[in-house]
């Protein structure tokens, strides 16, 4: 069935820049390995680029030049200028163009096969081919449609709570089902030469629908799961087309992209306690600030503290804790934090950062943030190491987020975050709850008991502005 | 190269990217995102023969506008995440800051 000879060094070639692909994953396995391991991977795309250069025969190099010159000069102006916060939309924005490149590059195999050596002797493109080239295009093109949506959800194009069509669930998986039924009857379709069958250009344009259907009932803070997924949907794109073109490197990436992204999808759902299924069909949060929690409505007393009571009170503590949230991400307000350790620190109060890893909008955002902020890594602590530090906290100091602190996640089974992995920031000697106003309730749409304990302080502000007066009582 | 040897080197490649991925700590998640995504613009490989064969105009565009858009990918990753890799510091010497 192999209708194009491998020159074995070619072979090679493509697998040492596999090889350096792993090593690049390998290398994110601490902080002080990761930038060797970066090198390892733009190591194995410089070979992988520069092996099919010379060996292919190139029609038209300076096109080719300038293509990459053009595609690479945005890239790096964009990865320059992009601001840290942005890190979300700008993924999902890249996730997008790797599927929109694995659809034309699909689409291209469709209408010169010869090229890619997938052309049968009876002059119909090879049925396996067929179905990998099928696959590459469906999945690129979900993972394009689904990006899009993604980023404009994130970038605030679109709004963030989820769009609910009606007989959602049904139109999805006919419109699946439908995609996976033409590509079998393009696989063994009796006329498939070079671009012949309409049968592909259906199955890319329902993927391209499906991709949108999927993402739009998908409410904002879901979205570290959608990226994750998407981000798993572009590494099978990648090795769909591998497949095709029998290229080791394409392959090897594709299977360990998409691994990634299905493993962290994993780990974000295991910390929202909730199925993979669950978050894709979509709808979570479609009430939040309508019901809310239904026996919370009478009001109950809390406290409201100010920037002093919570500078005097931190100045004195030995040991504070602090949880951000996507409300620091939205006040940018990780620069002023950063000062408040220091100054807190020339106290010699002992500060500690807590990130649930479901915080902010996707995988280690609230990291990236805080390392922007110039916080040292080893100041900050995942969930599990740091859950039995809150009992000798004097102050647990939250700031943007919610849910993630909500007891409500371990007693109250009716609630809709109920199993979720939460701080125990109720073991803490005082709490400081930044928040806007008493209005909004965290994303889940839930009352949060923290807000009405007694030794909780609520900071009503916007979170930078809080804490860079408090800040100045700090050095008063 | 036989489909089953293809279908092999793809299911070790993601033991390997499954193990591999589970030893990334949770502080470089966003990093990571970043890199599999410059990565897995090695799609480019297939964008430069389509663009590089004759026969087909219309592929060969197809095939340039795909090595703009990987090459985006490729050049914006790995910059990103070199510039967020940079940013991840240890703790300066202990000395200066008072203690208790």
């Amino acid at each position: 069935m192999e209708t194009h000879a491998v020159n074995p060094w070619v072979a090679a070639a493509y697998l040492v820049a596999g090889v350096c692909f792993i090593l690049a994953l390998r290398g994110l396995s601490s902080p002080a390995t990761s930038r060797a391991g970066n090198r390892y991977g733009m190591f194995g795309m410089a070979i992988a680029l520069v092996t099919t250069l010379i060996t292919h025969e190139i029609a038209s190099l300076p096109e080719i030049i300038g293509a990459i010159a053009i595609g690479g000069g945005i890239g790096f102006v964009i990865a320059r200028r992009i601001q840290m916060t942005a890190m979300p939309q700008l993924v999902a924005a890249f996730h997008s163009l790797v599927g929109l490149a694995a659809v034309l590059v699909a689409v291209a195999a469709f209408l010169n096969p010869d090229a890619f050596g997938i052309l049968g002797a009876d002059g119909n493109i090879l049925n396996v081919s067929r179905v990998e080239m099928a696959l590459g295009a469906a999945i690129g093109a979900i993972t394009f449609s689904g990006s899009v949506i993604a980023f404009a959800k994130l970038n605030g194009n679109m709004s963030g709570s989820p769009i609910l069509l009606p007989a959602r669930h049904v139109i999805n998986l006919g419109t699946l089902v439908l995609i996976i039924a033409l590509t079998a009857m393009f696989a063994v379709a009796a006329h498939a030469g070079p671009g012949e069958s309409p049968l592909f250009w259906v199955v890319v344009a329902l993927s391209f629908a499906i991709g949108f259907l999927l993402i739009i009932p998908i409410g904002g803070a879901d979205m570290p799961v959608v990226v994750s997924m998407l981000n798993s949907y572009s590494g099978w794109a990648a090795a769909a087309m591998g497949f095709t073109l029998h290229n080791t490197a394409m392959i090897i990436t594709g299977a360990l992209v998409g691994s990634s992204g299905a493993i962290l999808s994993y780990i974000m759902c295991k910390a929202m306690n909730r199925s993979f299924l669950s978050v894709i069909a979509g709808g979570f949060g479609a009430d939040a600030g309508g019901g809310g929690g239904g026996e919370a409505k009478e009001q109950r007393p809390w406290k409201r503290g100010s920037a002093e009571d919570a500078a005097f009170l931190m100045k004195e503590a030995e040991n504070v804790i602090i949880i951000p949230g996507y409300g620091m991400a939205v006040a940018q307000a990780q620069h002023a934090l950063r000062e408040m350790t220091d100054l807190l620190k020339e106290h010699g109060v002992n500060v500690k950062f807590a990130i649930h890893p479901v915080a902010g909008r996707m995988p280690g955002h609230m990291n990236v943030l805080l390392a922007e902020a110039s916080v040292p890594y080893d100041e900050v602590f995942e969930l599990e190491d740091i859950q039995s530090e809150f009992a000798q906290a004097d102050v647990a100091f939250i700031i943007g987020a919610n849910d993630v602190v909500n007891p409500a996640a371990k007693t109250d089974k009716s609630s809709p975050i109920y199993g979720m992995p939460v701080f125990d920031v109720d073991k803490a000697k005082t709490i400081f709850f930044i928040k806007r106003s008493m209005g909004g309730q965290g994303y889940a749409g839930v009352d949060n008991d923290v807000f009405y304990m007694d030794q909780t302080m609520m900071l009503l502000s916007d979170a930078k502005k809080m804490v860079e007066e408090i800040n100045k009582s700090l050095t008063d | 190269m036989d489909f089953v040897s293809i279908l092999s080197i793809f299911v070790m490649a993601c033991f390997v990217g499954y193990y591999v991925v589970w030893s990334v700590t949770p502080a470089l998640h966003t990093p990571l995102m970043a890199v599999t995504n410059a990565i897995s613009s090695v799609i480019v490989v297939g964008a430069l023969i389509a663009s590089a064969a004759a026969g087909s105009p219309l592929a060969k565009w197809l095939g340039l506008g795909a090595v703009v858009l990987a090459s985006v990918n490729i050049f914006g990753g790995f910059a990103v995440t070199e510039r967020m890799l940079a940013m991840y510091k240890k703790k300066d010497k202990p000395a200066g800051k008072g203690g208790k």
